[in-house]
């Protein structure tokens, strides 16, 4: 069953580890839909969120083999209910006199701020899981997008020690049981 | 239980190799320091190649306790390195300098990568302020090397040397083994640091399960003892954990027959009564035959690579299946494993043998006994004239009793041999099986007799792949290497030629191909060169190279169309061998 996974990887901040991390993604023909870097809490140490579509032993392979390289500390999968996902964008909507206030009126219901206006156009900024940014982003359609920038997903389980789904086992056969 | 991954340290040679460990720590140049690193892991051979970048490094080199031995290409000092590696159990080391020096280590790399084996490279880089420039012999191998290596570093400080160094040979050497790159700038080798020789090493986000868990034993150990026509599958993984007498006390409790990967070959005497021999697309019809009927398949140290499963919705159809291998991400990779146990091949048997019944399962073996092709093996054994591929196999395995070191080329004459050498030591058993490189066989052959020079060493290998490493004839003359180079002459890219043979109506497309005078080359560099044209004249040509010190080149010509059988077609499963005009079905069979 193709399902959507989310992926966040703990990994050493070396010289080349994104590459490293790219590579291999493509070089295993996994699929990405999305990827966002960042600092974590922890100095020395990035946070990597990779959404990616598979069968659920594909991606457990992408897990696996992410271990292998020598940079990566943690992989966990958040798809599930016990976590929380954020996207952003930004985009540009024309908004002549006519239609701006409608607009407005739009991205309050959506929680999108205004970060930039002209006679003709508005910038809003919004962020939430995908569902709403796309939803959002379909409703600023009519008006006539000029430009839009859309980020990568990033994730956090709600609980305390970030395990909705689980981490994926790097190395004991204890994930293995038969059954 | 959860067994802790244990980080195995090797305290033993990890002082100062001066032997002056307290004493305020030594002031060397950045080479001088690869040096002493080299020696303190117990490197004693390296082989490379020099050039501009690593002047220094060659510099330094006549200083140090390390014998250098230069081949002709720097693919052969990879290649070598991987062969002495194989042979010896030990990390091997080779060196190139940046640039073109760099990429010609790619396919030995790419080699041992697909075989596990664990090798080190050093190449030099041009020096910090030009790169990125496109400077000149300026190439990005940490990049290019990237999916061929295990790992790889690029040194930034001659301070960081030292740590780099032993962290690559314990990447290379644990684990799952691989080769690790490292890549020094000039200017690096040229600065000069305190040398210290770190005791220890490890990271926190590498640490290979060794022992595995006993849960999952368990279930292995009652999914045996339950089977009723039960087959081990070996692989490489049981060589590479020195596991070889665990093996042989497992096998022989449990009764399990055993199969064997190209690279598993050895894993158990060939000559054992429970070893049935190669398995896959070049494999013997009573083994694929077994593949098909057993009900349990219990794969130690192997990857469920394509040419030894064939079409994977056929492989071992009626089996539930056991995956014992060092690399979780092999686990369910390609077949899905009904039990895993992840952890070195070795250790999991020591865990697996008190848990298993005895076991003799002779109906079982009589059953595969049955199937054994033995229209194809009279054949083989009855054709006159043309010296024959399975006659030279033979006639090497006869006179060299199973104990030589039998390395090989890629093409038919390595089927040949993986099918009739019959391996008695896994180690002693060299080939190139992930990536199939031409030109692997003398480069091969030439580090693992540098490794075990007390062994008798043979190289069989095909005139096109030979053609490939042949000028590596003046590095094991001038290393005086007692090798004896059987090439199987039939005038073709043979393995290519068989494939348009029976895939593409014979239409034979740039596989004919010519050479110079074998016997004469050799002359030409100086070592002994042997024509054998006629089946009689294969023994005594043999003993004589064998009684011949120095390199010896034997020249078989051999029926130019021979094709090996049998053979899976491609995309074809286990059980739908082609066995030639060499196999006529009887009526029992049909
Ligand atoms: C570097 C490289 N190039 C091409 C191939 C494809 N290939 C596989 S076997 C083979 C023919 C080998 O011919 P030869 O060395 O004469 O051995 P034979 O099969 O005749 O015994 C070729 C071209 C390869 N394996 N490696
Ligand atoms: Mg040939």
């Amino acid at each position: 069953m193709q399902n959507s996974h989310t992926l966040v990887v703990l990994v050493e901040d070396q010289p080349g580890v994104l590459n490293r991390i790219v590579s291999l993604l493509r070089r295993r023909s996994f699929n990405i839909d999305s990827i966002t870097v960042g600092h974590s809490e922890q100095p020395g140490l990035s946070r990597i969120t990779l959404v990616v579509n598979g069968e659920d032993a594909e991606v457990e392979q992408v897990g696996k083999q992410l271990y292998k390289l020598l940079e990566v500390v943690k992989v966990t999968d958040l798809s599930g209910e016990g976590a929380v996902y954020r996207e952003m964008v930004l985009v540009k909507v024309a908004a002549k006199a006519q239609t701006r206030a409608e607009v407005l009126t739009i991205a309050g219901i959506y929680d999108a701020k205004v970060l930039d206006a002209t006679p003709s156009t508005l910038m809003l900024e919004a962020t939430g899981d995908a569902e709403t940014i796309t939803s959002f982003l379909n409703m600023m359609k009519p008006f006539g997008v000029r430009e839009m920038v859309r980020t990568g997903r990033i994730a956090m389980a709600r609980s305390g020690q970030s395990k909705s789904n689980g981490r994926i086992d790097r190395i004991n056969s204890d994930s293995y049981a038969a059954d | 239980m959860v067994a802790e991954p244990t980080i195995i340290e090797r305290t033993d040679e990890a002082t100062s190799p001066n032997g002056r460990v307290d004493a305020e720590p030594e002031i060397l140049t950045g080479a001088e320091i690869t040096c002493r690193c080299l020696e303190a892991e117990g490197v004693t051979t390296v082989f490379g190649y020099p050039g501009g970048a690593v002047i220094p490094l060659y510099d330094a080199l006549p200083r140090s306790n390390l014998h250098h031995v230069l081949s002709r290409f720097e693919q052969w000092s990879a290649l070598e390195a991987d062969g002495y590696a194989r042979a010896t159990g030990k990390v091997g080391v080779c060196i190139a300098t940046s640039g073109p020096g760099a990429t010609n280590l790619v396919t030995g790399l790419a080699n041992a990568h697909l075989d596990s084996v664990p090798v080190v490279a050093i190449t030099g880089q041009v020096a910090q302020p030009f790169i990125g420039k496109d400077a000149f012999q300026e190439v990005d191998i940490t990049g290019i090397s990237l999916p061929v290596t295990k790992h790889n570093y690029l040194v930034q400080r001659p301070e960081d040397i030292a740590h780099t160094i032993k962290e690559a040979f314990y990447l290379a050497r644990s684990g799952r083994p691989g080769p690790v790159l490292v890549d020094i700038p000039k200017n690096v080798f040229l600065a000069k640091a305190p040398f210290d020789y770190p005791k220890k090493t490890g990271r926190r986000s590498y640490q290979p399960s060794l022992i595995p868990n006993m849960r999952q034993v368990r279930l292995a150990a009652q999914m045996i003892d339950e089977a009723k026509k039960p087959l081990i599958m070996a692989g490489h993984g049981i060589i590479l954990a020195e596991g070889q007498e665990v093996f042989r006390r497992f096998v022989e409790r449990t009764g399990i027959p055993v199969i064997f990967t190209l690279l598993g070959l050895g894993a158990l005497p060939e000559s054992h009564p429970l070893a049935e021999g190669l398995m896959g697309m070049h494999g013997h019809r009573h083994v694929n035959a077994a593949l098909e009927e057993c009900d349990l398949l219990v794969n130690i140290g192997a990857r469920f690579d394509d040419r030894a499963t064939g079409r994977l919705s056929g492989f071992a159809p009626n089996a539930k299946v056991i995956h014992v291998d060092i690399d979780p991400a092999e686990i369910g990779k390609n077949v899905p494993a009904d039990v895993p146990v992840v952890g070195d091949a070795r250790e999991a048997l020591k865990l697996l043998i008190p848990e298993v019944a005895h076991r003799d399962h002779a109906d079982w073996r009589a059953w595969i006994d049955g199937q054994r092709n033995r229209m194809l093996e009279a054949a083989l054994e009855n054709r006159p004239t043309w010296p024959e591929p399975y006659a030279i196999i033979k006639s090497i395995r006869e006179a060299a009793g199973g104990e030589a070191i039998i390395t090989t080329d890629v093409g038919q004459h390595q089927m040949w041999a993986a099918q009739h050498i019959g391996v008695e030591h896994g180690e002693r058993w060299i080939t190139s099986g992930g990536l199939g490189t031409m030109g692997y066989g003398l480069p091969s052959a030439v580090g693992a007799k540098i490794g075990r020079p007390e062994l008798e060493v043979w190289t069989v290998v095909g005139d096109g792949g030979f053609q490939m490493s042949l000028n590596e004839l003046a590095t094991a003359v001038q290393e005086r290497l007692d090798i004896n180079i059987a090439i199987i002459n039939n005038g073709y890219l043979g393995m290519v030629r068989q494939w348009q043979d029976l895939f593409q109506d014979k239409n034979y497309s740039e596989v004919q191909i010519s050479g110079p005078s074998f016997v004469k080359l050799a002359g030409a560099y100086g070592c002994t060169g042997i024509r054998i044209e006629r089946n009689e004249e294969i023994m005594p040509a043999i003993q004589r190279a064998r009684s011949i010190d120095g390199p010896v080149v034997l020249e078989f010509i051999i029926e130019p169309e021979a094709n090996v059988y049998p053979m899976v077609p491609p995309g074809g499963s286990n059980s739908e061998m082609v066995h030639g005009n060499l196999w006529q079905p009887t009526e029992e069979d049909v």
